[in-house]
């Protein structure tokens, strides 16, 4: 085999399925930003900003490569809304409560607030603070980002909704 | 940085695994979840020529039960263990270990065995394997593979004594028989989920009146390799674990390590620590054990 093979991999993101030919080497954050154009996934060593759900799961993408990814599937930010031109709830909130400033750190919270709630629909503040440890924030010191979440995730007029 | 290029085969059985690892030799790595091969990668500390990527091996991922013996596959992952509604019961220390490994993001891709192989001597899964006597099952080509016990696995920082035509399949743990244990895990880092300055554990069993009957200890970031101390946890054994005395055992303990003085902390505070953690873990532990015994009965 010679070095720069490329390999075939086929990664269904936010719902699509993407061909492509990649080198091995290829990590899947690049993959995600060069070969799909999806730079809302950001760059940042020991940040979590890379962060993206596969096959449901919060990982960080730099942290493979794109060929371990292949026939599994991937959400970045870009597929958290519903729809095109609308929010998901916790993107709402993130609004609501002002849980960016810069927003370098917002795509990997998003991810990682995302995953959360699909395991735990109604978090504690203990559950939410855990479950964004892995992700640094420089601008709200975290706090708004909790509100945010709570504020997503509060059981409603006593309906869990 | 990125990773040097190489080849990538994603093996689809553990013998074609092994069969390139024995023709690769050194050249190859072995590719589990990735989370500390793929960041010394990037850094360029390795640039293996193949990777052979094992993460999606089913004979890797078995968890297998039986009353003494818990039989983890080396591909489960960590946060399929954190899930495991029976691991709190038969491996406590393991339990607690795992709430310190990474964050959400790394455990969700990294593995058991991918950990205890990488054997940093901060890391969190390698020093319980160590306090709980925890057996490897290590395979090879045409070989009838071998089990190697976790005092003798750690060799130094970053090595074990797996072969470079080896790979490790399943870990052994023993399960404590009867009732009355606990554990606990404690650890200092500069922050959450960064490997640690220094770690410790301990698994206690004790009885109704409180006398400790069984109990393991270690520590973790203050040597080249996890340290446990068998001799010291012996001498414990048919006494009440008290401030005092887990004081003693963990002053004595610390004595016998060699810690790096590095940017993060120098070799005296982290000998500082791993007292102070000891002592914590061991009263914890203790207390863990005696609750547990309380509600058994």
């Amino acid at each position: 085999m010679s070095k720069d093979k490329l390999m075939k991999i086929a990664v269904k993101v936010n719902g699509v399925l993407r061909e492509a030919q990649v080198e091995p080497r290829t990590t899947l954050v690049d993959f995600l930003r060069d070969t799909l154009l999806l730079t809302g996934t950001h760059i940042g060593c020991e940040h979590g900003v890379c962060s993206v759900l596969l096959d449901g799961d919060p990982v960080r993408s730099c942290c493979m490569f794109a060929v371990q990814a292949d026939a599994l599937s991937v959400t970045t930010v870009e597929g958290l809304a519903p729809e095109r031109g609308q929010l998901s709830k916790i993107q709402d909130a993130f609004c609501e409560k002002h849980a960016l400033q810069c927003g370098y750190c917002t795509p990997g919270m998003l991810i990682a607030c995302h995953a959360l709630v699909a395991r735990n629909p109604h978090p504690d503040e203990a559950a939410i603070r855990e479950a964004i440890s892995g992700n640094l924030c420089r601008c709200t010191g975290y706090q708004q980002i909790v509100d945010a979440v709570k504020h997503a995730t509060a059981p409603k007029d006593g309906s869990h909704g | 940085m990125k990773a040097a290029a190489f080849d990538y085969v994603r093996a689809e059985s553990l013998p074609q695994s092994l069969e390139l690892l024995a023709q690769h030799g050194g050249d190859a790595k072995l590719l589990a979840g990735g989370q500390s091969l793929v960041p010394m990668m990037a850094m360029r500390l390795l640039r293996p020529a193949l990777l052979v990527d094992i993460h999606r091996l089913v004979e890797l991922k078995a968890i297998r039960r039986d009353a003494k013996t818990v039989t983890i596959g080396a591909g489960v992952r960590q946060r399929t263990l954190e899930d495991d509604a029976e691991l709190p019961a038969q491996l406590p220390l393991v339990v607690k270990a795992l709430r310190w490994v990474g964050h959400a993001q790394t455990r969700n891709r990294g593995t058991l065995g991918g950990s205890l192989v990488h054997a940093d001597p901060s890391a969190e899964l390698p020093l319980a394997a160590l306090v709980l006597d925890a057996t490897l099952r290590l395979s090879s080509h045409g070989g009838s593979g071998r089990s190697v016990k976790t005092a003798e696995f750690f060799l130094g920082p970053m090595l074990s004594a797996t072969a470079e035509t080896e790979c490790l399949t399943a870990i052994e743990w023993p399960v404590w028989q009867g009732k009355g244990v606990g554990a606990a895990f404690d650890e200092v880092a500069i922050r959450h989920g960064d490997f640690a300055l220094a770690s410790a554990c301990a698994q206690a069993q004790v009885d109704g009146g409180g006398i400790c009957r069984r109990l393991s200890f270690g520590a973790g970031g203050v040597d080249g390799v996890p340290r446990a101390f068998p001799q010291i946890a012996q001498g414990l054994v048919g006494k009440r674990l008290e401030q005092g005395i887990a004081r003693d055992a963990a002053v004595q303990a610390a004595k016998t390590c060699d810690p790096g003085n590095d940017p993060h902390a120098s070799a005296e505070y982290r000998r500082h620590l791993a007292t102070v953690l000891i002592e914590r873990v061991l009263l914890e532990a203790a207390q863990s054990a005696a609750d547990s015994a309380r509600s058994a009965t």
